[in-house]
């Protein structure tokens, strides 16, 4: 089965290659993008090394696990947000006919390699946040530092797939998923604190993005949530992805069962 | 009965503006209560005019839309929850809808196919000869499918939708768009399939050549409901498609009353007339006709299938079925 999906995404990137300058200038473009995420970030700190009541080395180790979940979620269901092209022109019909999952087949058929990259980044800005903030050791913490990132991921995937599914009713969703998805990475990254109340309590807490990288860094750094969290709240990250994640999954089929194809 | 359908149903909501803010939905059913019962082996034509509700229909049996009501069985299972399962067992050709990979070559397809349906390799490799000697595919294996000419796609996607030997065949509208050549090469490469016997097919069309070479059994729908379900034969019957003469005159047609025979249409300034046959036979007709004004040809016609459809589409589309709800 899982050779399958393989197989798709082996044709996806060989299809890609077949464009060679545009797969050559994607990777550049993207690449150059993600250096620019960098120079934002040490421009904030180069400004301001106060952010929310929080120190630089400790926002690092948040904006870290931010930064590298949040890649590996896009370098695996990003591509999801082609379904309104999908849905637009019919063509999920096509991938409705095919003895696999539809959205294993989505993530598979749009694969986009020169992601990557970032996950690369991303993991290169954890490990320094990990070795320069004042992170207290031990085996629950450890296992959170490994848990942390992936649970993240689940996190921002159910949001890709959430966000794309909003296509099977309205077609023209990008903007809103967009909010969502790369506007929530932002939100992930910065201490709860420093946002304003209603704001932080529909995205952070409503929605759970402070579970990504928030919570968890402050159990990594033996802090309590000076917004008043519950302590044994910020070692549940893994368990709002799951939730997270099985919503956006419910979210999807019927998303699914919506899909009104196009006439003809 | 590999497919099986009860009173299947399927209603979309139009949404229409009107005035600056309001906006007032609307139900159509695009299938409305269609109830069909196919055999194995059985090669089924399902035509309709234009929105008549044919490709929402196959979507409901392939599992792609999601019925509103009635049931559906196709191959024992029921297409939405089982669809993954189902896909196996059955193969689709949308004609305006390619299950090709666009930039690979059509060989690539073919075995990326193979795994996606999980095809023993033995089994595939044969089905693949047999394909690509029916279909003549050997010129093009290697040219990626972009670059295909439409008939040639065609096959290919014939190809595609047989390799992991489904037991029931959708395709929809598989000649729209064809030449000559590439619509006959598809017509003797199904009618080749259907004589094998262990694949049911069902076929949309709108080139009634297509159910007249291949289809015993035609089913027409409109507005969602289905108007005739039976022979060729006995849809002629049903609509008394009536025989035709027409007659070139070596002189001005003077307008004559035949018994058993009704004038159909002058044209050519009155130097040809064409006759329908009611009651009288084409010899009494003709003879008639001979000492009444100088002949200079004669043909007689069979009824056209083409005929006998429009008139039953004309005749069922006086049964719209659209009920406005304001939401």
């Amino acid at each position: 089965m899982a050779n399958a999906y393989f197989r798709l995404l082996a044709a996806q990137v060989r299809s890609q290659t077949q464009y060679r300058l545009s797969f050559a200038l994607d990777l550049g473009f993207s690449t150059v993008l993600t250096s620019l995420d960098l120079v934002t970030l040490w421009v904030l700190f180069a400004v301001n090394d106060n952010l929310g009541g929080f120190g630089g080395k400790d926002v690092l180790l948040m904006v870290g696990i931010a930064a590298i979940s949040f890649p590996i979620a896009d370098l695996v269901v990003g591509n999801t947000e082609k379904l309104r092209f999908y849905v637009r022109s019919g063509l999920f019909d096509a991938v409705l006919l095919r003895p696999l999952s539809a959205l294993g087949q989505l993530v598979a058929m749009d694969f986009a390699p020169r992601r990557v990259g970032r996950v690369v980044q991303g993991t290169a800005i954890y490990v320094v946040a990990l070795a320069v903030a004042p992170v207290q050791w031990s085996a629950p913490v450890a296992l959170l530092v490994v848990l942390a990132p992936l649970a993240g991921a689940v996190f921002f995937a159910a949001i890709f797939v959430a966000g794309a599914t909003v296509a099977f009713w309205w077609i023209d969703s990008g903007e809103i998923s967009n909010a969502f998805t790369y506007g929530g990475k932002d939100v992930a990254a910065y201490p709860m604190t420093v946002f304003g109340g209603l704001f932080r309590r529909v995205f952070a807490y409503g929605l759970g993005f402070a579970f990504v990288s928030y919570l968890p860094a402050l159990a990594m750094l033996g802090k309590s949530d000076p917004l008043g969290t519950l302590d044994w709240l910020r070692w549940c990250s893994p368990l709002t992805s799951l939730i997270v994640a099985t919503l956006a999954g419910l979210f999807w089929r019927s998303g699914v069962r919506h899909y009104r194809s196009t006439g003809s | 009965m590999i497919i099986q359908t009860s009173l299947l149903r399927k209603d979309f909501t139009v949404r229409k503006k009107v005035g600056r803010f309001r906006r007032t939905a609307t139900v159509v059913s695009a299938v409305d209560g269609v109830s069909l019962s196919v055999a194995e082996g059985e090669m089924l034509g399902y035509i309709g005019p234009n929105g008549a509700g044919k490709s929402t229909t196959l979507k409901m049996l392939t599992g792609v839309l999601t019925p509103s009501g009635g049931t559906v069985s196709v191959c024992g299972l029921t297409p939405v929850p089982q669809r993954a399962q189902l896909a196996r067992r059955i193969g689709v050709v949308f004609g305006q809808r390619s299950q090709l990979w666009w930039d690979l070559p059509l060989a690539e397809s073919f075995s990326l196919l193979r795994h996606v349906y999980r095809v023993p390799a033995a089994d595939h490799a044969a089905r693949l000869t047999y394909c690509r000697a029916l279909l003549d595919l050997d010129s093009f294996m290697d040219t990626p499918v972009r670059q295909l000419s439409l008939g040639q796609r065609m096959r290919g996607e014939l190809t595609a939708a047989l390799l992991h030997g489904p037991s029931v065949l959708f395709l929809d509208e598989p000649t729209i768009g064809l030449d000559v050549l590439s619509k006959q090469a598809v017509r003797s490469f199904l009618a080749e399939v259907a004589t094998r016997g262990d694949t049911t097919v069902v076929l949309t069309t709108h080139d009634l050549a297509d159910i007249e070479k291949l289809c015993r059994r035609l089913v027409v729908i409109d507005h969602g409901r289905i108007v005739h379900d039976g022979t060729l034969d006995e849809l002629h019957a049903a609509y008394r498609s009536k025989r035709r003469v027409v007659a070139d005159l070596d002189a001005a047609w003077p307008g004559l009353e035949l018994p058993g025979a009704a004038v159909e249409s002058v044209e050519a300034d009155g130097f040809r007339v064409t006759l329908t046959l009611e009651g009288a036979t084409a010899g009494e007709v003709v003879a008639r006709l001979a000492q009444a004004v100088p002949l200079r040809d004669l043909s007689v016609q069979e009824p056209e299938i083409e005929d006998v459809v429009a008139r039953l589409y004309k005749g069922a589309s006086s049964a719209g079925t659209a009920a406005p709800a304001d939401r």
